[in-house]
């Protein structure tokens, strides 16, 4: 079996009148991209941030790396991009990256070498808020690849991107995971479950199932995720 | 904390400044033009006694507008969710805009004061270095505030808002259009929990008295305490987990 990178158990988070998370426990591999799949509301960011520490829960527990989601130490070894663009849009994509390097205390090298990654040197003296919506989400993508993160937790990445840079970008993720950092990248289109190496399918704050593509499409004999997980809420109301 | 960190946010919010011409101008010329406009439409007589107070009074007033809607951009675009979420201290945080916006209060001094000196012919008793390092702590207070109030509004419309609640109230009771000792008691009193009132109380020491008295020192220790406290509620307000 695979090392485990998170480990979440009972996990439980309200997010006002609503659970926005209910009784959630799953182990996701290490070394693995895994995909967070699910209709818009389901949760998926709400389990992403109770990951990176920086959501308040109700109960149950979340570790990661070992350590206890949110300690000190991981905050330089997890990686995390939010689903709305977190950068300064006044600042130059580099004056960004420069200022996150210095924070995260890798090296100005860095710098040029996420710009490559994400392929926007060739705007980098371009202040952010002049870039089109795909290319700031990457330099929110860039900034999260800066210094030795082991897991990267990824909102919603490619949403928008055109069809090439989408390609790009999962070869990007690949690569990352093949050096042996943890990815969970999330998205409601379902058509990206072929990409990842375990799916993590959720709906109204639930985990509806855990596994490969393959097994997924086998447990449920469909021909495609969108209709495995389609035959799995109906499993589940029956 | 981390010297390297603070620095880096320092110099991070300088440099969104410079990108930014309008809030530049509004830090460094708007206060000249009021007070030139004001040595204009003044007896000289009146010039000499309002200018010393409105000195304290102008560097509070635009930290405050500029720190409050800058915080609040870093709260709702989630970069400050994303900065606390790297290795990353609130102290570096909230020191690194306070040392950011006291090199802009110290540049807005110097061009105030330079102007009311030379050209406006304002003349203080207390030595001009004084006059600065009260109007620099005053901006220092100002973006203490704008930090503390940013948390309790959503938009930045909402944080324009607190400029009136906030500092109106301070500007009237601060002594500088009724002096506070014929103020009614209750707001004699008020005005005592008000760093406005220290600030324009200081200046007015300075412009009265060549030699600097203890007075004069403890309303600036009263400034600094404020300042200490209020920068501190505004780290307060900064959360790395949220609901
Ligand atoms: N800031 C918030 N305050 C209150 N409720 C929220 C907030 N953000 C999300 N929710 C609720 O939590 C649930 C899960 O949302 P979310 O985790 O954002 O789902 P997803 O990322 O899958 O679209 C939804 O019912 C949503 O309405
Ligand atoms: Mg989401």
């Amino acid at each position: 079996m695979f090392d485990v990178a998170v480990r979440v158990s009972d996990l439980v988070v309200e997010r006002g009148p609503v659970a926005a998370l209910a009784d959630i426990s799953v182990n996701i591999a290490s070394g693995r991209i895994t995909g967070l799949l699910g209709p818009s509301g389901s949760g998926k960011s709400t389990l992403m941030r109770a990951i990176v520490g920086v959501q308040v829960v109700t109960s149950g527990s979340v570790t990661v790396l070992g350590l206890p989601a949110g300690e000190a130490e991981l905050r330089s070894r997890v990686g995390y991009v939010t689903q709305a663009p977190s950068v300064y849009r006044d600042l130059t994509v580099r004056e960004n990256l420069s200022y996150f390097q210095t924070i995260v205390g890798a090296d100005p090298s860095d710098v040029d070498r996420v710009l490559e990654a994400v392929d926007l040197a060739s705007v980098h003296k371009r202040l952010v808020k002049t870039l089109s919506g795909g290319q700031e989400s990457r330099v929110s993508l860039a900034t999260a690849l800066l210094g030795k993160p082991e897991l990267l937790i990824l909102d919603e990445p490619t949403v928008g991107l055109d069809p090439v840079l989408r390609r790009d970008l999962w070869g990007l993720f690949h690569s990352l995971a093949d050096s042996g950092l943890s990815l969970l990248v999330s998205s409601h289109v379902m058509d990206e479950a072929s990409r990842c190496h375990d799916l993590l399918l959720m709906r109204e704050g639930r985990l509806l199932a855990h596994g490969t593509e393959s097994e997924l499409l086998t447990k449920t004999s469909a021909p495609d995720i969108e209709s495995a997980f389609l035959s799995l809420v109906d499993g589940h109301a029956a | 904390m981390s010297i390297r960190r603070t620095m880096a946010t320092a110099r991070r919010v300088l440099t969104q400044l410079r990108h930014d011409p309008r809030t530049i101008a509004l830090l460094l010329v708007v206060p000249a033009m009021l007070m030139t406009l004001l040595a204009w439409i003044l007896d000289d007589a009146n010039w000499q006694r309002y200018a010393p107070g409105l000195l304290g009074i102008f560097p509070m007033l635009v930290m405050f507008l500029v720190t409050s809607v800058a915080t609040l951009r870093e709260r709702t675009s989630g970069t400050l969710e994303r900065l606390l979420s790297m290795p990353m201290s609130k102290a570096d945080f909230v020191v690194g805009y306070a040392l950011a916006f006291g090199i802009l209060a110290t540049i807005q001094g110097i061009i105030v004061g330079g102007l009311c000196f030379t050209l406006l012919g304002l003349s203080m008793q207390g030595p001009t270095s004084l006059v600065l390092m009260v109007a620099v702590l005053d901006g220092l207070l100002g973006t203490a505030m704008g930090l503390f109030v940013s948390a309790f509004a959503q938009t930045e419309f909402q944080a324009v808002q607190f400029m009136p609640v906030a500092l109106l109230p301070q500007f009237l009771l601060c002594g500088l259009i009724v002096p506070t000792d014929q103020l009614p008691s209750v707001l004699k009193f008020i005005s005592t929990l008000l760093p406005l009132t220290y600030a324009f109380e200081a200046m007015q020491k300075l412009a009265r008295n060549a030699t600097v008295s203890s007075g004069f020192w403890a309303d600036v220790a009263i400034l600094v305490a404020m300042a200490v406290a209020l920068l501190a509620a505004g780290t307060a307000t900064l959360r790395r987990r949220t609901v």
